[in-house]
């Protein structure tokens, strides 16, 4: 169980548009166990999606520049990794679902096609043994009719469908590691439902890790063993799912849970709120990012950056518990 | 109290998908397809529903944005179904609506009070000074004081929704029809328009049709709560009341999927089996019979009655 197979390391991210530096990603780590899921939550501009795009080495660079940190895959840093290495690691030991099926799939070729395709480029097989495979792909995630399936084209898939295409082209070479960013998100809850259904299924048979990246936190409860909540660029809180949920540490956590409302939140109880807006990444210089939003500010909260502390199982970035 | 603010009866509307040669319409999306409701005065009716089930056809119908194929609208004890454009707008100083995307719902080029403003004079207020305390009054009223003078792209999304709140106020509306206003925000800010809406609707005592796919924002807002599926609703009842217990396979269904942060993995799920047939051709009988478990023969020929299960709850299927 416990054998590690990703750990990231005080990753920077910084993006560099016109004149300014956006720090999207500053000093975040963690690490990911064989057959463990970690959960990503924040709100959008957290830097929940450019954390998944640094791992998988798909950040746009420029404007996008990893700055500091490293990523070590399995003993190796993926940092250090030429682009035709990461080409090969890339859908065969790491893949990624996006959030948009309807514009991560080629419009012009055939559901087999885009299947085989990974199925070739990282195995030597034949394009009949890969076809075989690709309809033995569309099976487990489900599809009625693969053989249909494999000669029709995007469009004609409803939203649901696509992203069981999606999920059977990350999974074809059985990866090690699956990114799955707001895999759910553009999708009906009945959907959804589907959706996680399937991954967990497929999590347990191909004892991949998974990293699921969401905003929605009963989505992340469900699937993920560990949970790290970002907020402005950083990891505010860390822990195993339970904790995080039934016993928030960090002011921004324990905000989050109370805005959403529960099957039985009473009506007459006004649900909590956190005030103010998002803060842009390079707008708070200094102190803790959530300062502006927080009731419990206090003086070193204004000047200085908090550290992690242990409190209980989680690991806190707030002076509150200092 | 119970009076009816809107009253709605076998409402339909189809689009045309194909015409024949003379521009007649031959083949429809049955976007609505005969639906009933009314909603009481200060009362939040939810319309809850998967995509394409019809909910903002509904509410835009309502509204009049769409003309109806089929049906009555009775809004304030009077038929609107075919009121004509012109005349419609004193129907807009009762009833407004709030759309889901505060990015696209303002004018770019306009300073946000001069926009509201505009509203004003539009239905009569024809003193500038006026006009303008009115918006001074209606941005203190969404939490935005002071902020008149600016641009759309100045604010936040949630900034925005309250200028697209404080527009629909402007007029002294009764009912404001909500097509999911909170869906495009972030989570936090999402809290912050909800408790604003549940404020202004004590404070003003309006009603809202709140439409949204999220279950548990629906079931913390509304009075009452109808599920829609492919054009008709299946169920209404009070929420408390359709969360407890839900008497359409469909309803219990999508209920049992929505999960609290925590309290997920020990809930059992109905996984529903296949997607959402398509509404140009809706399957006969009973709508749900594809992808219900517990369809029979009689499902596939009769479409079900809407049955009444005691105190509000209405209920369209063969079980009961």
């Amino acid at each position: 169980m416990s054998q590690e197979i990703l750990r990231v390391n005080d990753l920077g991210v910084n993006f560099y548009i016109e004149d300014r530096v956006i720090p999207a990603v500053d000093g975040v780590s963690f690490s990911l166990s064989k057959g463990e899921t970690l959960g990503l939550v924040g709100e959008s501009g957290c830097g929940k999606s450019v954390t998944a795009l640094s791992i998988i080495g798909l950040l746009q660079t420029p404007p996008a520049k990893v700055v500091k940190g490293e990523i070590i895959f399995n003993g190796e840093n993926l940092l250090d990794k030429s682009e035709d290495d990461m080409r090969d690691i890339r859908g065969k030991d790491i893949s990624m679902i996006f959030q948009e099926p309807m514009t991560s799939l080629n419009p012009v070729f055939t559901i087999g096609r885009q299947i085989s395709e990974v199925i070739t480029q990282h195995q030597n097989v034949s394009n009949r043994e890969a076809l075989e495979r690709t309809i033995e792909m569309l099976k487990r995630v489900r599809i009625p009719r693969p053989e249909k399936v494999v000669k029709q084209y995007p469009h004609q898939l409803s939203g649901g469908m696509r992203q069981r295409v999606m999920i059977a082209i990350a999974l074809a070479c059985s990866p090690e590691l699956l990114i799955a960013d707001e895999p759910t998100t553009a999708l009906d809850v009945t959907v959804e439902a589907q959706i996680l259904d399937l991954i967990n299924e497929l999590k347990d048979e191909f004892n991949s890790s998974i990293i699921m990246i969401s905003h929605d936190l009963a989505v992340v409860s469900e699937i993920a063993d560990k949970v790290a909540v970002m907020y402005s660029g950083r990891i505010v809180e860390y822990s195993d799912v339970d904790s995080v949920f039934n016993d928030p540490k960090h002011p921004y956590t324990r905000g989050l849970l109370g805005a959403i409302p529960d099957i039985d939140t009473d009506k007459l109880q006004r649900l909590q709120e956190i005030r103010g807006v998002v803060p842009r990444p390079d707008e708070i210089k200094e102190g803790c990012r959530f300062k502006t939003r927080c009731d419990f500010v206090s003086e070193s909260c204004i000047c200085e950056e908090p550290p992690f502390y242990q409190v209980d199982r989680n690991l806190v970035r707030c002076w509150n518990y200092a | 109290m119970t009076a009816k603010v809107l009253e709605v009866q076998n409402l339909k509307k189809y689009f045309p998908v194909k015409t024949n040669l003379f521009g007649r319409g031959t083949e429809f999306v049955k976007a609505v397809d005969g639906v009933d409701f009314h909603i009481n005065s200060g009362e939040i009716l939810g319309l809850v529903g998967e995509s394409g089930s019809g909910k903002t056809t509904t509410g835009r119908t309502i509204i009049r944005l769409l003309d109806p194929t089929e049906g009555e609208i009775i809004f304030d004890g009077q038929d609107i179904t075919n009121t004509r454009k012109k005349d419609l707008r004193k129907t807009y100083e009762q009833m407004q609506l709030v759309f889901q995307d505060p990015f696209a719902s303002l004018n770019p080029r306009k300073k946000v009070g001069n926009a509201i403003e505009e509203v004003l004079y539009v239905h009569g207020m024809k003193d500038r000074a006026q006009r303008r305390e009115r918006v001074f009054e209606l941005f203190d009223m969404v939490g935005l004081r002071g902020e008149e003078d600016k641009y759309p792209h100045e604010f936040s999304g949630g900034q925005r929704q309250r200028v697209v709140i404080a527009r629909a106020l402007a007029v002294d509306p009764k009912l404001i029809i909500c097509d999911e206003p909170v869906s495009a925000l972030d989570v936090s800010i999402q809290a912050q328009i909800i408790n604003l809406l549940m404020s202004l609707k004590n404070r003003l005592g309006l009603s809202y049709l709140f439409i949204s796919h999220d279950l548990r924002v629906v079931k913390y807002m509304s009075d009452r709560v109808a599920v829609m599926y492919l054009g008709k609703i299946v169920e209404i009842a009070p929420a408390e009341e359709l969360f407890k217990n839900p008497a359409h396979p469909y309803s219990k269904a999508l209920l049992s999927v929505v999960s609290g942060a925590g309290s997920g993995r020990k809930k059992k799920k109905i996984i529903l089996e296949g997607e959402v047939p398509s509404p140009v051709d809706p399957p006969s009988g009973c709508r749900f019979r594809t992808r219900c478990k517990y369809a029979t023969e009689l499902c596939s020929e009769i479409e079900p009655q809407t049955k009444c299960l005691g105190d509000e709850h209405y209920v369209s299927c063969h079980l009961y």
